[in-house]
């Protein structure tokens, strides 16, 4: 089963620099995540950026991810 | 017809559309039972499709929106977001202008 801390690096490989942390039970996972990527970003687009970072996991392995995503100095 | 053609044509066919998992009536998971209480909460008039009786569509979805999760939720062909967002719009009462401008 896939663990808050996998997510993590994953979306640190994805996003380099970026500040991440994850909590969740193995199913429903929550994440924070702030990264100069999303800046001028719509919300829309921060999520599809750090799912690209999950790539195929989401939706399989990881049931549910609710995103709080953030530029710096939001 | 390909699955690319059948989902431009499914939202093409309304102006609010939510492909979730289940019905309206039976969602089959939180987070698409979610999503058609906040359509609901907005007077929203829409059209549904369940995902986890087309597989094609399902998957075809993911390609289209480069969006691997649902719900997803459709305004005049574009895709708005899931759940997450569609909690977040409608607090600060975006969704409500967005679906009110949308159905026109």
């Amino acid at each position: 089963m896939i663990q808050p801390d996998d997510i993590k690096q994953m979306i640190e490989r994805g996003l380099p620099g970026a500040h991440v942390s994850v909590t969740g039970d193995g199913h429903h996972f929550e994440a924070e995540v702030t990264a100069d990527e999303f800046t001028g970003k719509s919300m829309l687009q921060r999520h599809q950026i750090v799912y690209q970072a999950l790539g195929d996991k989401m939706g399989n392995e990881i049931h549910a991810l609710s995103l709080r995503t953030q530029a710096p100095g939001e | 017809m390909d699955t690319q053609d059948k989902i431009r044509e499914q939202l093409s066919a309304d102006k609010v559309v939510l492909y979730m998992k289940g019905t309206p009536k039976f969602p089959q998971c939180g987070f698409s039972a979610k999503a058609t209480q906040l359509l609901g909460a907005c007077g929203a008039k829409y059209t549904s499709y369940d995902i986890l009786s087309d597989p094609e569509i399902r998957q075809g979805l993911k390609e289209y929106s480069n969006w691997p999760t649902f719900p997803q939720l459709y305004l005049n062909g574009e895709l708005v977001g899931g759940c997450d967002i569609m909690i977040e719009l409608f607090k600060n009462g975006e969704l409500q202008k967005l679906i009110a401008k949308a159905m026109g």
